[in-house]
């Protein structure tokens, strides 16, 4: 029968073998590929779900970072006068909030997503890797909508992009890998413990303080920019506005720590992922 | 070895009782035992580890060639559930091993991953690549998993729009046209109405006809007789019969192993007073506890009950409905006049209330017992609307030669007369 060869190709098929697991795994990115339509489907449900019966609708992608950016204009920039390096205050803000946004809206997201999905873990099999994958992705989408606005604020005051664009794939990439390895952290602990979901808004608020949005990474002393450059938020949000703006070059030391922690992250994430992933369906 | 589809091999599953009662732990807890005592906190968790835990599935090992449909019964509890989990990957074996060759589809719950935000349209294609099939096929199944939705009006509209008949009928029909070599179905075809479930017992015999290997768990025997070839009968978590269905069915229905058909209420079950409930059973007409009794005989319903002192004008009585809630009666045992006077005051003591449902009152399906006891007009001693639940089969009822959904929760046997009409 011809339809019973659906997804094959020639040759009778290994069998799938199922006995305990033990210890570490490894991280199965074929498996995760051969699903890759299960993970498109993921995040365009995300995708169309998100802004469902609301008036505004996707202009909220747009709105949350720009509203944010007029209050932090008028308490940062106008009261409190912090330092911009030379760049409207406006744009300053709006451009180290949409890489922070990417990264907040991810890991919050990702962090609760498999206990939300508490339903499909029990109940169907697929790399569960796909579960916090996909808020990730569709973080991204929101993204793209708001840097439109970017684009359109820079021509508004006049500031030109620099030949550091070429380097903007690569920070978001980073920002990306950096969501992704704490969401799968996140996400597997909150699978045993449920406080997980009570520490992810303090955790954020905590790092969006330690992460150069409302300030500029030029506040911080020299000795210590290294230091600073273990958050890998630091040297995204940073990068992101060098390579948009052509303000506040970030130094290479501190970069290259940011992209060794935010691998790091990534990859020990989806290690703890993978080791914890054989108990979701009997704990979550 | 080219045609064998699965083979089980000493599996087992075993789960923390904890997991049960408190679903996880707080980070809390383990830093505070951590903090109490580290050294200690190891041991114990060995400790924990023999003392704290169930086998669900034990030593369970079979072979399974590729077209066999394979029955798997047994009661509540017994493990069905968590070898179908197994099998399907949701969850990983504690020890064994098993073989599959072949894509395995499971149909565990209709419905899974359904958004309610999203249209039906949306809704087959997520649900189709949640349960495992390409884009493509949904593509080409598309018209046909609609049409057998009947759901064509409303496939723009949110699902959460639907009725429940709606979202049912669509969740199964995307599930139904999965095309995979192996397909593990639990317990599907308890949802819905008759007629409803009549189209899914259909589609599975399709699906069986097509040469796939099904696995199907089910407490309906007569799906089970109708659909598999052979059947595993399980009990606490052990395989305790592999035969022909016919033979596994017999086996299962005369250990033992099916007589449920029995609520008992603890001690602390139920509210004070002077009227305590024991036990609630449905006794078939050979006189055995059961599950299931069978439309074209009588049973009975025994409702036992202890009384702490002597009361007066007493009633006990059962509500029968369906089990979608739909009251089908209210009987109690002093309705007869005779019975009335002559029970005016029950004494202290233990006593069975029994009831007897005559041949030919019900319709096939599941149905749901209530108990009361009171005195009319003075106090309400117990009430429980969800006692307990049965299922009627229907063989040898009335008109049960057309293999078709009968309507309602009744199917009386009446007499009919066909005459020549006189002009």
């Amino acid at each position: 029968m011809s339809q019973l060869s659906i997804g094959r190709t020639g040759g009778p098929p290994a069998p799938i073998i199922l006995k305990p697991s033990r210890g570490w795994q490894g991280i199965n990115l074929r498996e995760l590929w051969r699903y890759r339509e299960l993970v498109y489907f993921l995040i365009w449900r995300d995708i169309k779900v998100r802004y469902k019966q609301t008036l505004l609708g996707a202009a909220w992608a747009v709105l949350q970072p720009f509203l944010t950016m007029v209050v932090f204009t008028l308490f940062f920039g106008q009261w409190i006068g912090v330092p911009t390096d030379e760049v409207p205050p406006p744009i300053f803000y709006y451009a180290g909030l949409l890489p922070w946004q990417l990264f907040q809206a991810g890991v919050s997201k990702a962090g609760v997503s498999l206990v939300s999905s508490r339903n499909l873990v029990t109940k169907v099999y697929f790399p569960r890797m796909a579960v916090p994958l996909a808020p990730v992705m569709a973080s991204l989408v929101d993204f793209v909508l708001a840097f439109l606005v970017l684009l359109g604020m820079m021509a508004y005051f006049g500031v030109r992009p620099t030949v550091a664009l070429w380097a903007l794939p690569l920070f978001l990439l980073l920002a990306v890998v950096t969501a992704l390895g704490v969401g799968l952290w996140l996400s597997a602990l909150n699978v045993t413990y449920r406080d997980i979901g009570y520490i992810i808004p303090f955790l954020l608020q905590v790092w969006f303080f330690l992460s150069p949005v409302v300030y500029s990474a030029s506040v911080v002393p020299q000795a210590y920019r290294w230091l600073y450059g273990v958050n890998p938020m630091a040297g995204v949000v940073q990068g992101f506005r060098w390579a948009m703006l052509g303000a506040g070059q970030p130094e290479w030391v501190s970069l290259a720590i940011s992209a060794g922690v935010g691998l790091f992250l990534l990859i020990s994430g989806a290690m703890y992922f993978r080791r914890m992933e054989r108990t979701f369906a009997d704990v979550v | 070895m080219s045609d064998l589809a699965i083979r089980v091999e000493d599996l087992g599953k075993q789960y923390r009782i904890g997991q049960y009662v408190a679903q996880y732990r707080t980070l809390r807890d383990v830093l505070v035992e951590m903090a109490s005592a580290p050294w200690r906190r190891l041991r114990r968790a060995e400790d924990r580890h023999a003392r704290e835990t169930i086998w669900a599935l034990r030593h369970v090992s079979f072979e399974l060639r590729q077209g066999q449909v394979l029955g798997i019964i047994g009661r509540n509890g017994a493990g069905k559930s968590t070898l179908l989990k197994l099998l399907s990957r949701v969850t990983e074996p504690t020890e064994g091993y098993a073989e599959i060759y072949g894509r395995v589809g499971s149909l565990l719950e209709v419905g899974t991953g359904f958004h309610p935000e999203l249209t039906g349209r949306e809704n087959i294609y997520l649900n189709g690549a949640i349960l495992g099939m390409r884009r493509t096929e949904i593509d080409r199944k598309f018209d046909e998993i609609v049409s057998f939705a009947e759901v064509e009006k409303f496939i723009d509209t949110p699902v959460k729009r639907y009725s429940s008949g709606m979202y049912l009928r669509l969740a199964f029909a995307v599930a139904a046209h999965l095309e995979p070599e192996i397909l593990v179905v639990d317990e599907v075809l308890a949802v819905g109405d008759a007629q409803f479930q009549r189209k899914c017992l259909g589609k599975m015999s399709d699906v069986a006809r097509e040469g796939r290997t099904v696995l199907f768990v089910s407490h309906n025997m007569s799906a089970i007789a109708r659909l598999t070839q052979d059947t595993i009968v399980l009990d606490k978590g052990k395989v305790v019969y592999f035969a022909p269905t016919p033979e596994a069915i017999d086996f299962y229905m005369t250990s033992g192993l099916a007589q449920q058909g029995e609520r008992r209420w603890g001690a602390g079950e139920a509210p004070s007073g002077p009227f305590r409930p024991v036990a609630l059973r449905v006794v078939d007409s050979r006189g055995r506890q059961s599950e299931q009794v069978m439309a074209s005989e009588p049973f009975r319903v025994e409702f036992e009950y202890e009384l702490e002192q002597e009361i007066t004008g007493l009633r006990v009585g059962i509500y029968l409905s369906t089990s979608r809630g739909e009251p089908v009666f209210t009987s109690f045992d002093t309705d007869d006049p005779v019975a009335f006077e002559r029970h005016t005051s029950r004494p202290a003591g233990r006593h069975v209330s029994r009831c007897h449902i005559p041949a030919h009152l019900l319709n096939e399906g599941r149905f749901v017992l209530g108990v009361n006891a009171s005195s009319f007009g003075i106090r309400s001693y117990f009430t429980e609307e969800h006692a307990l639940t049965f299922s009627v089969d229907p063989t040898g009822a009335p008109g049960s030669h057309w293999p078709e959904a009968r309507r309602g929760p009744i199917r009386p046997a009446l007499k009919w007369e066909i005459l020549e009409a006189v002009r």
